[in-house]
């Protein structure tokens, strides 16, 4: 099966840091891609080349084959990559459904000519979604400023599903939240998954990792390692890889 | 009960209040309900609230226009010179307005692309503006003006024209914050404006929006004071900014940004305007009037940081 999006010999150094010395990656539709290594590897700097933060000085990014040349976030949006943030940007002041529609509100026109806000499209979609990502936030609630952080998490997965992104990247979506709360983030990850979307996921803490991923790619020192099925492998052996120990002992 | 009363929005205890003060003022003075007091209110509200609203608009996105009086000053003296050099009444309007609109150009300018705070644009507006309305006034007031100036503020169709000039002010702006996308923009830009960038709003045009409306409305505000006045004077609309800003938030409008309605900001205005007629028609000192202004602005504004520490605790 062709990968949905391919990460080749990506290089990128900013002065004279190199944060990415040749990273690879290949993510397939329909599966969840965990990307760990410890702090420094690389990770984050990858995960932002993806989404059209960051330019790479060297290497490619193929969607469905075909080169990327990102510009922008926005840019990579509108190819179906959606990225969930660590930081959860949602409008606190907007409800749920106006964070999920956010920069492409339905519209419609009074009399064919005044245009509105589809509110009543956009309330219905809304619950239909949260509906399918079998979340359990309370559909009144006015605004997303009182919900958890799992509850914003899901939010912004269920816009994620909604504009049909190919590809999801979840940076440390776990970071901020409560135990229980993770559990349903890892449980949103798997759905997106099943909606046949090609979910990358970084993370630290490998008992999560294990969980949620299929495959596990191991950066170490802005390059790609080691990577595995998720059966395959185990927290020592990651271990060994994310700390380089395993490169060490193969130059010796 | 308690849950009703939480739900309520805050325009409606605004308005309570305001209508209990009404009560009080027609119980209190036999001034306050006369034909010649309520027709006056109804010309002097809708200047501070049209003014009120466009501030409102800049403090959704989480800015603050501060220039609002000293706009309306110079582009009512700009208005009268126009007028008394015999540009006609509706170009001179038109171009006063146009004004308006560039002085929020530059103020968005400042503000988006040069990434200077907006306190600090609107504040040197503040004097930029009053020295411009003092030069071009010539430091006096502006009067012999042609009487059909004084015609739209004084005329009524019903009620006071100006009175209907604020209905059209109110619904245009609440259209465009309620239901269109550039509304709810605004909306997300104040709330979280990185948020807002990531999903690709453009949060430059968002500013100019609001500084323009905030502008444009004070120089339609300057053109009704003159309208109403039949003269201009540069040291006119004096204070506006901290009274409009004082409406909105009063209104319900956050200055942390994210929230603010049309409604409110009107609401406010009303109540600001009946509290300085109280304080006439009780014969309150002038001087006392604006310190308890000055005291209620302090107190909104501590309330509005109340509201918005319990949220985020929450």
């Amino acid at each position: 099966m062709n990968p949905i999006l391919e990460v080749v010999g990506l290089y990128k150094s900013f002065g004279p840091v190199e944060a990415l010395r040749g990273a690879d990656l290949q993510l397939r539709a329909g599966e969840v891609l965990a990307v760990v290594g410890d702090n420094g590897a690389g990770k984050s700097t990858l995960i932002k080349h993806i989404s059209g933060v960051y330019r790479p000085d060297a290497g490619q990014i193929l969607l469905a084959g075909v080169p990327l040349d990102l510009a922008s976030p926005r840019e990579a949006r509108e190819r179906g990559i959606e990225t969930v943030y660590q930081d959860l940007a949602l409008a606190d002041d907007l409800s749920i459904g106006a964070n999920i529609f956010l920069g492409r509100e339905p519209m419609r026109r009074l009399f064919g000519i005044l245009p509105y806000i589809d509110e009543r499209a956009i309330r219905r979609e809304t619950a239909d979604l949260l509906k399918k990502i079998r979340s359990e936030i309370p559909p009144e609630a006015p605004t997303v400023a009182r919900l958890s952080g799992g509850q914003r998490q899901a939010v912004a997965i269920a816009r994620a599903i909604y504009w049909q992104a190919k590809v999801v990247l979840m940076d440390e979506p776990t970071a901020a939240l409560a135990v229980m709360e993770r559990e349903r983030v890892i449980a949103h990850a798997r759905d997106l998954a099943a909606h046949g979307v090609g979910v990358i996921y970084i993370g630290h803490n490998l008992t999560e990792i294990l969980k949620v991923a299929d495959r596990i790619a191991v950066m170490f020192r802005g390059r790609t390692v080691h990577v595995t099925t998720t059966g395959a492998t185990d927290q020592e052996t990651l271990i060994k890889y994310m700390t380089g120990y395993s490169e060490t002992n193969k130059a010796a | 009960m308690q849950a009703l009363l939480r739900r309520l929005p805050i325009e409606s205890y605004v308005i309570a209040f305001t209508i209990a003060l009404w009560v009080a003022l027609a119980w209190a003075t036999p001034n306050f309900l006369t034909e010649s007091n309520v027709s006056n209110l109804m010309r002097q509200t809708p200047i501070a609230a049209i003014v009120a609203i466009g501030v409102m608009c800049t403090i959704v996105i989480a800015g603050i226009d501060l220039s609002v009086g000293s706009v309306a000053a110079f582009c009512g003296v700009a208005f009268a010179q126009m007028c008394r050099h015999d540009f006609g009444l509706a170009p001179s309007a038109a171009l006063t307005l146009l004004a308006g609109v560039s002085v929020g150009l530059t103020n968005a300018a400042a503000i988006g692309r040069l990434g200077i705070p907006p306190f600090i644009v609107t504040l040197a507006g503040l004097q930029v503006y009053r020295g411009l309305a003092l030069l071009l006034a010539g430091g006096m007031t502006v009067g012999g003006l042609p009487a059909e100036v004084k015609d739209f503020a004084r005329g009524t169709t019903g009620l006071p024209n100006l009175f209907w000039t604020m209905l059209a002010v109110a619904i245009a702006v609440h259209y465009l914050l309620r239901y269109t996308r550039t509304g709810r923009y605004l909306y997300a830009m104040g709330s979280n404006a990185e948020a807002a960038r990531r999903q690709g709003i453009n949060t430059f045009r968002i500013t100019v929006v609001a500084y323009v409306l905030s502008s444009g409305l004070a120089a339609l505000a300057g053109v009704l004071l003159v309208s109403r006045l039949s003269i201009a004077s540069p040291s006119m609309a004096n204070a506006y900014e901290l009274q409009a800003i004082a409406a909105a938030v009063v209104g319900g409008a956050s200055l942390f940004g994210g929230r603010g309605t049309v409604l409110g900001a009107v609401v406010g205005a009303i109540l600001f305007t009946t509290m300085s007629n109280a304080a006439v028609l009780l014969g309150v000192d002038p001087f006392w009037e604006m310190v308890l202004e000055g005291l209620l602005i302090a107190l909104v504004v501590y309330l509005d940081n109340l509201q918005k520490r319990r949220q985020s605790g929450a």
